[in-house]
């Protein structure tokens, strides 16, 4: 059963088409790959289904719980409220917010008390205040940030910073995930840390995971399936070898080897 | 985890009373033994109305990031409210309804502006709200039979004394200090911080601006009102765009995104500028080469966007978590 489903998706701004006619499936509990060369479109994509763009034409179809939604045209952030949340490919943390407060704003929708209890801090203030404060601390702990929730989310190092906006991400509570290339400026063995836990966190939330990377050995390793995107269409799609060997996904990537990775 | 969740839901309530309790008092007393006189009274009043006034643009421009050059316009509507309101109804009750009307007014002005121009961002909101308040203006210089227009109201019934200022005045900085510390102001907080982050996370980032428009707004109504009610005189020139300006310098100077220190800026400026009354003919220079000065040295403002607490003497004092800042 498909949880996000893409038909004949198409971005064009003016004359340049960046996303032309892509279909996308996804199933529940895949760790699904989207590559493709520098310009193929891949971010496009994200932002066409997170909202930021507003598709040309197409449809994006998710499923919640059995219920089926159309995504298209919706706005932002009542895309993330579906359930369908996303990290960004230059980390977009809130810098000068503590990395507590990061997480608790990701947690907004959560909160059942108004804006009166807000001005008078009204008792549902007190304890919708401590449950969420409570979740955010699990969360934090699970993503073994917890140490640092009194720090600004400036001052961590690069590698938590990644892990900070996926579990910011995770905070909204989403059935499907998007990651915007999270190994970007990773060195090796921060890569191999990080591909056990997008693994980890999918088995633990029970998610469905589309991810843009540029790092090969982790999309090789770590993907079920492989959508190769160039010049805005699908080209190819299928497991990790089948679009290793494929001869038009090796034309795309003309000059950089593939094979080897 | 206890001393965690202290840090986090900041100091306990009786501190905050104590210590509000101890300010009226102090200068309840001060006044009925005439050290604060009545020339020094009219400070007390600019500073009180002062602070309403840079605490709530504060929350729009120092918190949800939205530059606005309007909270002149929404002022003069609460002065005009409660003026007309209390010149037929000179009374206690009056004065009160006449505030209310007056906040309400500028606050239901404030949702129908926002609610378009809050799509502007940076300049193109300044200069959108800008002219906003100079519409606002010449409603009022041109409604003749209801405001008088350009000559203004004169007469006004005075009910303002220091209690209602410190209701006011308090009640506002509680209000607006409870509100960003909730959800609903960390949500307003993200905006300034990363508006397309924010959106992705699932906040309503119109919603949030507007809210915050509209509330800094109501307050800046209630300030008018406490003016008109206090200096018994009105005309539209004086909520024109150097209003504004004032109200904006005191954010600036305090710190954008420190209540404490838009109430610490609206203090000091106003003695400063009480004390070079002596000195009339260079006055002006020496205030502005004063926040050049300040400016130069301190360009985050005062305080920043740090809070002063009342545990600041024990040195731990942090009223939000992440060393001081919200």
């Amino acid at each position: 059963m498909p949880v996000l489903k893409v038909e004949k998706l198409t971005k064009s701004f003016g004359g340049l088409m960046a996303v032309h006619n892509v279909d996308l499936d996804i199933y529940k509990g895949e760790l699904v790959g989207l590559i493709g060369p520098n310009g193929a479109g891949k971010t496009t994509v994200f932002n066409l289904l997170t909202g930021f763009y507003m598709p040309t034409k197409g449809k994006i179809t998710l499923w919640k719980d059995g219920k089926q939604k159309d995504l298209q045209g919706l706005k932002p952030h009542t895309i993330c409220n579906e359930g369908l949340a996303r990290t960004f490919q230059n980390i977009r943390l809130f810098k000068d917010l503590t990395v507590l407060d990061n997480v608790r704003i990701a947690m907004h929708r959560n909160v059942r008390y108004g804006l009166l209890s807000a001005f008078f801090h009204l008792p549902s203030y007190k304890r919708e205040e401590t449950k969420l404060l409570k979740k955010s601390m699990e969360l934090l702990k699970i993503m073994k940030l917890d140490h640092k929730y009194n720090e600004y989310a400036k001052n961590l190092p690069y590698g938590e910073q990644r892990h900070l906006e996926i579990a910011r991400a995770l905070a909204t509570n989403p059935t499907v995930l998007l990651l915007d290339e999270p190994a970007a400026g990773m060195n090796p063995a921060e890569t191999v840390m990080l591909s056990e836990l997008i693994g980890w966190i999918r088995r633990k939330f029970d998610l469905t995971i589309l991810l843009i990377e540029h790092d090969m050995s982790l999309v090789m390793k770590i993907c079920e399936r492989i959508y190769v995107l160039d010049y805005g269409m699908v080209i190819a799609n299928g497991a990790p070898d089948e679009v290793k060997s494929n001869k038009r996904v090796i034309e795309a990537y003309l000059g950089e080897d593939v094979g080897d990775a | 985890m206890k001393e965690k969740r202290k840090k986090i839901f900041g100091q306990n309530i009786t501190k905050t009373i104590l210590a509000l309790t101890l300010t009226y008092v102090i200068i309840q007393l001060l006044v009925y033994t005439n050290i604060i006189n009545s020339y020094l009274q009219i400070t007390l009043a600019t500073i009180c109305i002062n602070i309403i006034l840079a605490v709530s643009l504060n929350l729009i421009t120092g918190f949800t990031g939205q530059f606005s050059l309007g909270h002149a316009g929404f002022m003069s509507i609460g002065a005009y409210a409660c003026a007309i309101i209390t010149l037929k109804n000179p009374t206690t009750t009056g004065f009160v309804l006449g505030v209310l009307t007056g906040a309400v007014a500028a606050a239901i002005v404030g949702f129908l502006v926002g609610l378009p121009t809050l799509r502007l961002q940076g300049d193109y909101l300044a200069i959108a709200t800008l002219g906003m308040s100079e519409i606002i203006k010449v409603v009022f210089i041109n409604l003749d039979k209801i405001t008088n227009g350009a000559a203004g109201l004169s007469g006004i019934p005075q009910f303002v004394n220091w209690t209602w200022l410190f209701v006011f005045t308090a009640g506002t900085i509680l209000v607006i200090f409870n509100l960003l510390r909730s959800s609903h102001g960390r949500a307003c907080i993200s905006i300034r911080e990363d508006e397309i982050a924010a959106s992705a996370m699932g906040i309503n980032t119109t919603r949030y601006k507007v809210i915050a428009f509209t509330f800094g707004a109501f307050c800046a109504g209630i300030a008018g009102a406490l003016y008109a009610s206090y200096f018994y005189f009105i005309e539209p020139g004086l909520f024109g765009f150097q209003r504004s300006i004032d109200v904006l310098v005191i954010v600036v100077f305090g710190g954008l995104g420190s209540i404490s220190g838009s109430v610490l800026a609206a203090i000091l400026l106003a003695v400063i500028s009480t004390y070079l009354q002596a000195l009339s003919e260079i006055r002006m220079i020496l205030y502005s080469l004063l926040l050049i000065i300040i400016m130069l040295f301190r360009p985050q403002g005062l305080l920043g966007s740090k809070e002063i607490s009342l545990n600041f003497f024990k040195k731990r004092g942090k009223l939000f978590p992440g060393k001081g800042r919200i």
